[in-house]
């Protein structure tokens, strides 16, 4: 009995690891969803955070610097989203496709330019990497972002710019200038689970290695019914059934062997039937996707 | 039209300018993708190999957004639809010759269709968005494929990961004029079946009633609902068949040249598709054009890899991004006026 127990455990806590990038990126699909801006950029968000992450830890030698700068880059892909869809209201659908797909160009670019490699950077030494940090801050990230969210002004104005836009700009508050901070707070926060991916889950950037947890991030909120306590639920939910996907790997179920690739398609599949609302109906902030 | 060239032109140049960063000449760097894509009778047959997949998926994001709907997941349709075709061959490699690729073509079309359904059965009937979920189908579509592929019709004489061949009477080369045009190239009869494609949708869109209906749903689904044109029965169709237009990739890939299913074969058609539908401001027979341009992109930046030794083929991906903010700008013409009119205030 005592083995199950510990069996179990252990697999909640690599639920845990594995859904602390998840967190990150849904609490910054968040900032952006409730003011009003789909995001489906958050994958190519990640995917610069994990770059940036992986490239500065290796020439500085700290995962810190590191997340910083990740941080830093993550604002910047922001700022670039928020310019496209805010300012030149460009679809937000396509423009984020065209983000995810020029940074999965840009890596191999600049890869190629540092490394001479196409595609991967170097590996990150044991000591250069976090061990649990990222999970502890994705934990309080969630708790700031609730209280923030709830009892702050500033809070409220981002949950008007994405239910009741004029409301908020009759009250003198700009909806652009919300609409900016959350988006480009959006690709910080997604840009630092992309961080942890690289810096904490693996010990390098290598191509595509967020595979699609931008959009589980996506899913998770959706599923979470865009609120934050509920989202983090989801992503550890999505955690726990990555981290199973990884035990069940060579697991024989019955006598027969399952293929890896059925388990591998599990979270896909998970997603699929949350976002059909079979676990409850979720309705979206009434402004989203709408161009000022 | 003028602001879609000039955002095409802009975004080219930026991506063009980039390549100085690394120590290259924009120039030459143009100069090396004209060649590439058409210097030979040999390029230019590459060019359209490629963009014979991409009309398709252009259409196919087409289509379904003539109804109001983002289809993402071309990919996941086409990689559906690719090894359907050569499971069929592998399975019946003794058909003959007219019936075996038309058999092939249609369980092609039927799964990817069903897989296009899928998404819009979701959204229509449960509320889905359907962005996120054509996205993961597209994952599970490509573990679906890889298990299919490794472990139940793998090719015995290679180690890589791609399905046995089909049967001799799935080819289309003997009968294949515009492959015998451009020897040694992939690029097949499809082509012409493509363009054909296109100008079908075109007539369905425009001159049918269910074309109508879908645009109407597309443009205001309130005044569709009045006039009685159920938006979820439309809606459902719209995907079904945007799902089959990028089935259709598997007709050029399986019946046309490779004869096989290959993991990773598609140079993510299925997005490229999403440029092309937005070059071609959705229109079908402009998406033809489109699919072209972008064919001649991707075929242009394969040669990067040999005639530079710092920008890879994955260039590719920077121009057609940048293509897609330059033309998805719409605003970008507004906002210059604006902030002109605010320096004039000032």
């Amino acid at each position: 009995m005592s083995d199950l127990l510990i069996a179990f455990l252990s697999l909640l806590l690599a639920g845990l690891r594995m859904a602390t990038p998840m967190i990150f990126a849904s609490m910054g699909g968040l900032m952006s969803e409730r003011s009003g801006v789909v995001n489906i950029a958050l994958e190519g968000f990640m995917l610069t955070g994990a770059f940036i992450a992986a490239v500065v830890a290796y020439y500085s030698h700290s995962a810190w610097a590191g997340w910083a700068m990740a941080l830093a880059a993550g604002s910047l892909i922001g700022a670039l989203y928020a310019f496209f869809v805010i300012e030149l209201k460009a679809d937000q659908i396509v423009t984020g496709t065209a983000i995810n797909i020029l940074t999965v160009g840009v890596m191999p670019f600049l890869t190629k330019i540092l490394f001479n490699s196409t595609g991967s950077t170097p590996g990150i030494a044991l000591e250069d990497r976090f061990s649990f940090e990222p999970t502890v801050m994705a934990f309080v990230l969630v708790a700031g972002v609730a209280y923030w969210f709830y009892e702050t002004h500033s809070g409220l104005w981002l949950q008007f710019a994405g239910e009741h836009p004029e409301a908020l700009s009759s009250a003198g508050v700009s909806v652009r200038k919300v609409r900016w901070f959350s988006v480009i707070t959006s690709g910080a926060l997604a840009a630092m689970g992309g961080a942890s991916l690289s810096t904490f889950l693996a010990s390098s950037y290598s191509p595509m290695m967020t595979g699609g947890r931008g959009f589980m991030a996506l899913a998770a909120l959706i599923f979470g019914r865009w609120k934050p306590l509920p989202a983090l639920a989801a992503c550890l939910f999505f955690g726990v059934t990555d981290a199973l996907q990884i035990r069940l790997q060579g697991v024989a179920i019955g006598g027969v062997e399952v293929p890896v690739q059925f388990i591998q398609i599990l979270p896909y599949v998970v997603t699929i039937i949350a976002l059909a609302g079979f676990f409850g109906k979720s309705e979206a902030p009434k402004a989203l996707g709408k161009v000022l | 039209m003028k602001r879609t060239f000039a955002g095409f032109a802009l975004g080219l140049v930026i991506a063009l300018s980039l390549t100085s960063l690394a120590g290259e000449n924009p120039f030459h760097i143009a100069g090396i993708l004209y060649n590439s894509a058409f210097g030979s009778r040999y390029d230019l047959g590459l060019t359209l190999f490629y963009t014979t997949p991409l009309i398709f998926c252009g259409l196919s994001v087409a289509l379904a957004f003539h109804s109001g709907l983002f289809n993402i997941g071309g990919e996941g349709q086409l990689t559906m639809a690719t090894l359907t075709a050569a499971a069929i061959g592998v399975f019946l490699p003794n058909v003959p010759f007219p019936l075996a690729p038309l058999l092939a073509l249609a369980g092609a079309l039927a799964m990817a269709g069903f897989w296009g359904f899928v998404a819009g059965w979701l959204r229509a009937v449960r509320g889905s968005h359907e962005v996120i979920v054509t996205i993961m189908l597209n994952f599970i579509a490509a573990g679906l494929a890889s298990w299919f592929t490794l472990r139940v019709i793998p090719n015995p004489n290679s180690q890589n990961p791609e399905t046995a061949l089909v049967g001799a009477g799935y080819f289309l080369k003997d009968y294949d004029l515009v492959a015998k045009f451009f020897p040694d190239t992939p690029v097949s009869a499809a082509l012409v079946i493509a363009i054909f494609v296109a100008i079908c949708v075109w007539v369905l869109l425009w001159k049918t009633t269910f074309g109508y209906e879908l645009r109407v749903v597309g443009a205001n689904p309130d005044a569709a609902n009045r006039a009685g044109i159920s938006e979820k029965k439309i809606r459902i169709w719209a995907m079904g068949l945007a799902g089959a237009l990028a089935g259709f990739v598997a007709l050029g890939e399986v019946m046309g040249s490779a004869g096989q299913f290959k993991v990773g074969f598609s140079a993510d058609y299925g997005f490229i598709g999403i440029a092309v539908a937005l070059l071609a401001q959705n229109n079908p027979i402009g998406v033809i054009f489109a699919a072209f341009l972008m064919g001649a992109l991707h075929k242009g930046a394969s040669d990067l890899d040999l005639e530079t030794t710092t920008i890879t083929r994955d260039f590719s991906k920077i121009i057609q991004s940048l293509i897609i903010l330059g033309v998805a700008s719409h605003g970008l013409w507004v906002w210059k006026t604006r902030t002109k009119g605010k320096k004039r205030q000032s």
